[in-house]
């Protein structure tokens, strides 16, 4: 064992300079140059003052804003600790929850089929998305607080999906911050 | 379930075909030690190592050295990174000022991370520091899977090689292996990611006020050049606590195709290598065959379950599938594959929150990790995993026509068919003991976040993991204790090293057989009759040992789900 020691020491010095921090900081200094807005955490500034990240999804509780998906993260978009509920498909706790969630999701639109995004949580919690579906149950919330037409948001909303990756990876997906963002430059 | 998901689903399987066998030419290029593209470049570096180091390339070792190389440099690794995490709060690139990793934390993750199974009892983002995180972490992700490339390399000369004292050099598999392959394929990838939107940075956590007037802390990072290794490597440890489900380590559809293509990349391609050194590429498409058919199985029944809604909630007025721990823009198919190549390949990271998966889901996710890892498997472990299956088959096989089992012209005797064993009965000794163990423990079912069958599939999923070397979780489950932390990492120290240590007895003992020319009462293992075979062999042998254990866990929560039982 001994005999092996020196090179063990040595290559894991050597990898350790090599892959731990020559590698990261290449990477770093790269991307940088090349693509600065996606290294920084793709950030919206918005007068100086960073408003959130077009990748990460925030909470949106006022009637007038379309809301995203439940989060697990902290007390809710916690993007400093991110986490899903990891309760299972028998959890009576998750049950519970769906139960209540549906409750006002249920009175904003009677009548129709919850999309499951809005009663499931996320994996990450700060999932950005939900689907077109889950954005148009919506509208009859939004349109009452902002005295538009179900048209208009309709619009809105197809102007903000975005489609499936090379035509048929994963799912259309509309950016619930963005869109929130339309909305507010439409009509405040 | 719809015809696009499964469209996605035949994508990702074409890919994986086309890129095996180009990967796999240049992976043998590289560990036979001819020139290729990058050597101009590298080659210079690979002798600066060497020289400094002491090693001499040309020189071969017995299976003893070998093992003993691979021991030492693991246990040096082991170390640095205990005292790296221990000592965080004392090093540079810690912006968020935090404390140094408890004990029994800091031995759990750096057995996790030197064993190539990346568990995490801990969330990125609130635990580790930057330095931690790279030089820590990320180091241990490219010489771990170097690690274990060169033990596929060396039970592959073991067969190729004739009347040999040596399996090749440690120090050489493992300095190539990181040089050409990983550390090229990584920097690609990574900027590949960053141009996608993966961040790299060393900014301290943002303070963002979000469009409703709250404060909202982002967590940054060096996140593209972890998850590129992390992936490739077959390591699998989140930069973030929700790995490879963060917008930030897998912002769109696109980047999640590229990534769960990475993890496996590596370990197909392999088998093509395998072939080659063998010579005849053939015996390393039976292989992938195995490999392939077992995990488009598995892939296929993952989507089929997890496209059934909940029957017990669909009734309440909720449209579509079970979207628990799922992200909006991976959808079902996505999430499916990945659930699936990610538990067959030994990586670990994951997209979708396992512990939220059908029971039936649930179920699939733990017998790809129970079967040895040898569906694909991890960088280098997959290879050698079916390559134990492969000698079991054949061994079989000669029982049932009263032959001395060969595979690949090798005599298969009594002495590598005991090392054989010993390492496909370690795995389920610490894996099913502890599980039982946990499960009557009051101090560790403390640590379940779901009750009835599913707590004890937590337990399961834990140690199923631990000891496949995977690092995924059923992640519900509070494994951050001085009791789950120990019997984890003991685990995984067996999963780990009572497979390798073994394998490279079988590959000295066989490197020095003679080669028998094929007769026609050789049994062929290069042809469609081998692969059914060796899939029984893997099913009966992986799988009937942990049938009662399952039965118990996935199996009853989903005849509960249909009956509409709640815990």
């Amino acid at each position: 064992m001994l005999n092996h020691l020196r090179p063990a020491l040595i290559l894991l010095i050597g990898f350790s300079l090599l892959t731990g921090a020559v590698y990261p900081l290449a990477v770093t200094g790269i991307a940088q140059l090349a693509a600065p807005e996606q290294a920084a955490g793709s950030l919206i500034n918005v007068n100086g003052s960073v408003i959130g990240s077009a990748l990460i999804g925030q909470p949106f509780v006022a009637e007038k804003y379309f809301h995203g998906r439940p989060s697990a993260a902290g007390t809710g978009y916690d993007a400093g600790a991110s986490s899903g509920s990891n309760l299972g498909p028998t959890s009576a706790k998750l049950h519970g929850q769906i139960k209540e969630r549906l409750v006002a999701l249920q009175a904003s639109n009677p009548g129709v089929a919850v999309p499951g995004e809005l009663v499931y949580a996320s994996a990450s919690g700060l999932d950005p998305d939900v689907s077109p579906a889950a954005a148009a149950f919506q509208i009859p919330r939004v349109a009452k607080a902002r005295g538009l037409s179900a048209e208009q948001l309709q619009t809105l909303i197809d102007q903000n999906t975005g489609h499936r990756a090379l035509g048929f990876l994963g799912e259309p997906t509309v950016n619930v911050l963005l869109l929130n963002r339309a909305l507010d430059a439409f009509k405040p | 379930m719809s015809a696009n998901g499964w469209l996605q689903i035949a994508f990702y399987f074409i890919v994986l075909v086309l890129l095996t066998r180009p990967l796999g030419g240049f992976l043998f290029r590289v560990f036979e030690g001819q020139r290729t593209l990058l050597s101009p470049v590298l080659g210079p570096v690979e002798r600066g190592f060497y020289r400094l180091a002491g090693v001499d390339a040309k020189q071969d070792q017995s299976w003893i050295s070998y093992t003993g190389a691979l021991l030492a440099f693991n246990a040096c690794g082991f170390l640095l990174l205990y005292l790296i995490l221990r000592l965080q709060n004392f090093l540079p690139l810690n912006p968020q000022d935090l404390a140094g990793v408890s004990p029994h934390l800091a031995f759990n993750t750096a057995v996790s991370f030197v064993t190539n199974t990346n568990w995490q009892s801990y969330g990125g983002e609130t635990t580790l520091s930057y330095f931690s995180q790279i030089i820590g972490l990320t180091t241990q992700n490219f010489v771990s899977a170097a690690t274990g490339i060169g033990v596929a390399l060396a039970l592959t000369r073991g067969l190729a090689r004739r009347k040999a004292s040596g399996i090749g050099n440690f120090w050489v598999d493992l300095t190539r292996a990181v040089l050409y392959v990983l550390l090229p394929l990584a920097l690609l990838s990574a900027l590949l990611l960053v141009a996608l939107g993966v961040p790299q940075n060393f900014s301290a956590y943002t303070e963002a006020t979000t469009l409703e007037g709250a404060k909202q802390i982002i967590a940054q990072g060096p996140v593209a050049s972890q998850l590129a290794i992390k992936q490739l490597g077959s390591n699998g440890g989140g930069f973030f606590n929700v790995n490879s489900a963060h917008p930030f380590e897998n912002p769109s559809a696109l980047t999640n195709f590229i990534e769960s293509l990475f993890l496996i990349l590596i370990a197909a391609a392999l088998t093509n290598t395998f072939g080659r050194m063998v010579k005849d590429e053939r015996q390393g498409w039976a292989l992938f065959g195995a490999m392939a058919l077992l995990l488009a199985a598995g892939t296929a029944a993952i989507y089929a379950a997890e496209s059934s809604p909940n029957p017990a909630i669909a009734p309440m007025g909720v449209e579509g599938p079970n979207l628990e721990g799922k992200e909006t823009r991976f959808g079902v198919s996505q999430s499916a594959i990945w659930a699936a190549a990610t538990t067959a390949a030994s990586n670990g990271s994951v997209n979708t929150m396992h512990d939220s998966l059908n029971p039936l889901s649930g179920l699939v996710t733990m017998v790809n990790m129970q079967l040895g890892e040898s569906i694909f498997g991890g960088v280098g472990a997959g290879l050698y995993g079916m390559l134990v299956y492969a000698l079991l088959s054949v061994f079989i096989a000669g029982l049932m026509v009263g032959r001395t089992p060969e595979y690949l012209g090798k005599k298969i005797e009594a002495r590598e068919m005991k090392f054989v064993m010993l390492a496909i009965l370690c795995i389920p000794t610490v894996l099913l003991g502890f599980t039982a163990y946990a499960s009557v423990s009051p101090t560790m079912l403390g640590g379940l976040n779901n009750a009835g069958p599913h707590g004890f599939s937590e337990i399961l999923y834990a140690f199923t993991s631990a000891a496949g070397n995977n690092g995924s979780a059923f992640a519900g489950l509070t494994a951050n204790a001085p009791l789950w932390n120990t019997l984890l990492g003991i685990t995984m120290l067996v999963g780990r090293f009572a497979m390798i240590v073994p394998l490279l007895a079988v590959a000295g003992s066989l490197a020095a057989k003679n080669v028998i020319p094929p007769s026609p009462g050789t049994f062929p293992t290069n042809n469609g009759l081998f692969v059914g075979l060796l899939i029984a062999i893997v099913l009966i042998v992986g799988g009937l040992t942990f049938f009662p254990a399952l039965a118990l866990g996935p199996i009853v929560e989903h005849l509960a789900m249909l009956a509409g039982q709640t815990f």
